[in-house]
């Protein structure tokens, strides 16, 4: 069976690229021929691979939760003794696998968008198949003649055909991928940069036919959202498997991975809001423009980075030769991109112009160029060892001190401009509606910022973070009280009130829910400001002081089993002299590799985390090193990240009246066929 | 060109300029040097002060910890290095005997490694490939 369904692997694989060329080719020719019936055989095809491809997928995972450790990709990332979701998790456990899983991800979107748009935008599907096609073939090349999931481990013994041969056991997934996060974490993450090229082949098929009208810029607003929200929670599981699992009590390192992630959302958001510019007001259509090609292409970028092993970084992907296919593939794109940017720039100009310094416009303007100023000084600090070795063949890097030096204090600014660009008008504010709105949100902020400081908070920017947090909940709340009040008058009760008010206008409302949530970001990351740590070697009955807490050390126990070894002590904590909980950290040896990993013990409140690693013996092994950390406020980042989601989700619910608008036309649809 | 369009410049310009500051500001505080163990020691005096970061497998037996920090020996191409990690967090937990690792800091007059971050990473066990050389050995220990 392994070997049979090995076989339909490669396969399948095989036929899927073929067909992908094909979908390629006769797409395109559709598109610049206009003809119908060679569009609809390219979208066939298309949806074709999608099946071929989820058969493969289907055939590595059987592979690897049956163990079939004569493939070079089960045995280098799984074992017998992995439970059997690692295993499945394996998929993406590796390069070959995560690639191959990509790619389904990849024609699962083509295929949606095929069933979706086949009939709703005519004249622009052929080239979106087509394009989505090229990404497509190329992963699928890749996977076939690069990087083949499906490859055994061949012995070739005196210059005769290399002959299958299967290791006892595999190598295992990396001790420190196993954690529940990280099963989910790559797939989610995987979403958002594979979503992003949906947008991006509308784009350049809105290009390519000039039908630069509402149409193609409506379609790709949903269309960025889904891959958007799918990308940020990516990154916040991210953030929350390195605070739990990597035992150093930070969330955030500023790692050219985290990086290649952070990049594309940045871009995604400036888009999210210059969007509205051009809907409404029919300006900063290259602008727009501009964003979805490059978060694509920061996608792309950013899987170069990540696999290519150009930049050093803890995700330890093996050096491979894809780098060059994913440098030549970058490269293609965005001299595609650039020739149909500036072919069409006529037809992007822009309808109105702005009116006023202080509005709504230019709030969205200053927004974007922030927005756009954080994503190139990072990209900056990620590409700088590559550049630097170029120019001055010198190999030089810099450290998470230079993105904080930078991205905080215009992380600040954005902050403030959640709170302000809603207040401000369209096309002008007047002083009387400016002090109108932001009288009481400057004073609450004010205010709040004389009680931090006499409640002795002295650290700069975590106060101002605080400060700019509570001015920008005021101004939220504010908002949504004036509109309930309004309704509330037409006789609604208050609380019935704002639910029909978020939902008449999802987008709006969904959108100052999105900045709650940053809000609540903002203040996790604002008590960074205020950690404390301790260190102290233990024997049972000792006990360790940290801030208001008390440490007992109970006892210290050892287990066993198939996968790892491990030991683990109680810990007793205290505050101010009231037993909380027990804690337990663990220290588990895996077996396999041979490697050691924290497993962290956390005592989690809203005002903050006690987090407690246990180091093992010290040097002559009489006592325990306990490492115990107190970080202020973390819980905040994840209460922010449902946040985010919830508001995201919202935004993407369609409005009371557009569904009722909606459903009219089939009414009338319906009137005239009875007619007849 | 009107008075609106100006302010309009004005006002971008002052933020790319201020993040420009930005970066420049903490730009050179923040660059470390890649250096492997032989090039740091050909430096010399040259290389005090610097912000410095070396690679290499730490040697076995190597790692001792110390009232002040850990102490241990990165080896590279045939040149070893001795290193104080004097860093605030816990080594994490790749660092080991033979682990690939990576130590930023500044060399100390005297020639011992002064280093603030240590990064390690279990490279030899994970995304191994089977090398002809390795199958041949494991074939024949396993018949």
């Amino acid at each position: 069976m392994q070997v049979f369904l090995t076989d339909v692997g490669q396969f399948t694989m095989l036929l899927a690229f073929g067909l992908s060329c094909y979908a390629l080719v006769a797409s395109l020719l559709a598109g610049k021929f206009g003809h119908r019936r060679l569009a609809a055989t390219g979208e066939r095809a298309a949806v074709a691979v999608t099946a071929l491809v989820t058969v493969a997928v289907m055939s590595l995972w059987y592979q690897l939760v049956t163990s079939n450790f004569q493939l070079q990709y089960v045995a280098s990332s799984s074992n017998q003794a992995m439970p059997w979701y690692y295993k499945v998790g394996a998929l993406w456990g590796g390069q070959e696998g995560s690639l191959l899983f990509w790619c389904w991800i990849l024609t699962l979107f083509s295929m949606v968008t095929v069933l979706v748009h086949r009939k709703r935008n005519p004249v622009l599907m052929p080239w979106v198949v087509g394009v989505v096609a090229m990404v497509t073939t190329f992963f699928l090349l890749v996977n076939n003649f690069v990087a083949n999931p499906f490859d055994a481990i061949g012995v070739s013994q005196g210059g005769a055909a290399p002959v299958p041969w299967a290791p006892p056991d595999g190598q295992g997934l990396n001790p420190l991928l196993q954690y529940w996060a990280m099963v989910i974490h790559p797939p989610i993450l995987y979403v958002g940069y594979v979503g992003f090229t949906v947008p991006f082949a509308f784009a350049i098929a809105a290009l390519i036919t000039r039908e630069l009208d509402e149409e193609w810029i409506r379609t790709t607003r949903r269309w960025m959202m889904v891959p958007w929200l799918f990308l940020g929670t990516g990154i916040l599981l991210g953030a929350m498997w390195a605070y739990v699992v990597l035992g150093w009590g930070g969330y955030w390192g500023w790692d050219p991975v985290e990086n290649a992630s952070l990049m594309p959302w940045l871009t995604g958001t400036a888009f999210l809001h210059s969007v509205i510019m051009q809907e409404r007001k029919g300006m900063m259509k290259v602008w727009n423009m501009v964003l979805i090609l490059a978060t694509f292409l920061l996608c792309i970028l950013g899987t170069f980075l990540t696999r290519s092993g150009i930049v050093s970084s803890v995700h330890s992907f093996a050096q491979s030769p894809i780098g060059p296919f994913f440098s030549t593939f970058l490269i293609l794109m965005t001299a595609l991109s650039l020739y149909f940017l500036f072919t069409r720039m006529e037809e992007l100009k822009s309808e109105n112009r702005l009116d006023s310094v202080v509005s709504r416009e230019s709030s969205f303007l200053f927004n974007n160029l922030v927005l756009l100023a954080t994503t190139f000084a990072v990209l900056w600090g990620t590409i700088f060892p590559i550049l630097s070795e170029w120019v001055t063949n010198e190999k030089r890097t810099v450290g998470a001190p230079f993105f904080n030096q930078v991205n905080i204090p215009i992380g600040l600014f954005l902050l403030f401009l959640t709170g302000v660009g809603p207040l401000l008008a369209w096309r002008k504010t007047s002083l009387r509606s400016l002090r109108k709105n932001f009288t009481i949100p400057l004073a609450s902020g004010l205010g709040a910022g004389v009680l931090f400081v006499a409640f002795g908070m002295r650290h700069f920017y975590s106060t101002v973070c605080l400060i700019l947090c509570v001015f920008v909940t005021v101004t939220i709340l504010a908002e949504f009280h004036r509109g309930a009040r309004a309704r509330r008058r037409q006789g609604q009760a208050y609380w019935h009130s704002l639910w029909v008010l978020t939902f008449r206008n999802t987008r709006r409302h969904g959108g100052y829910i999105v900045h709650v949530a940053m809000v609540f970001l903002f203040v996790g990351f604002a008590g960074a400001g205020f950690d404390q740590e301790q260190q102290q070697a233990m024997v049972p009955g000792d006990k360790l002081e940290i801030g208001p807490y008390t440490l007992e050390m109970k006892e210290v126990e050892s287990t066993d089993n198939p996968n790892y070894s491990s030991a683990m002590t109680r810990l007793q904590v205290w505050k101010e002299g009231q037993a909380l909980s027990e804690i337990r950290p663990e220290q588990r040896l895996y077996k396999t590799s041979k490697q050691p990993t924290s497993e962290v013990a956390l005592h989690r409140t809203l005002k903050e985390d006690l987090y407690v690693v246990f180091a093992g013996p010290d040097q002559d092994g009489s006592r325990y090193i306990i490492q115990a950390y107190i970080k202020p406020l973390v819980a905040w980042i994840w209460i922010g990240g449902a946040v985010f989601i919830l508001g995201t989700v919202i935004c993407l619910i369609p409005n009371q009246h557009e569904r009722a608008a909606q459903k009219v036309p089939l009414k009338v649809e319906a009137r005239s066929y009875a007619k007849v | 060109m009107d008075k609106r369009k100006i302010k309009f410049l004005a006002g971008s310009l002052v933020i790319v300029l201020a993040v420009a500051w930005l970066g420049f500001s903490s730009f050179d505080e923040s660059v470390a040097y890649y250096k492997t163990v032989g090039e740091l020691q050909a430096m010399g005096e040259e290389a005090y002060g610097r912000r410095i970061r070396v690679a290499g497998n730490v040697v076995p037996g190597s790692i001792l910890k110390a009232d002040q920090g850990v102490r241990f020996t990165l080896e590279q191409e045939g040149h070893s290095l001795n290193i104080r990690y004097v860093g605030k967090d816990l080594l994490p937990d790749t660092f080991k005997d033979d682990a690939e690792a990576m130590a930023e800091g500044k060399l100390m007059p005297g020639g011992e490694f002064q280093s603030t971050v240590v990064q390690a990473k279990c490279a030899s066990k994970y995304e191994a490939t089977y090398s002809q050389e390795a199958l041949k050995q494991a074939t024949s220990q396993n018949p």
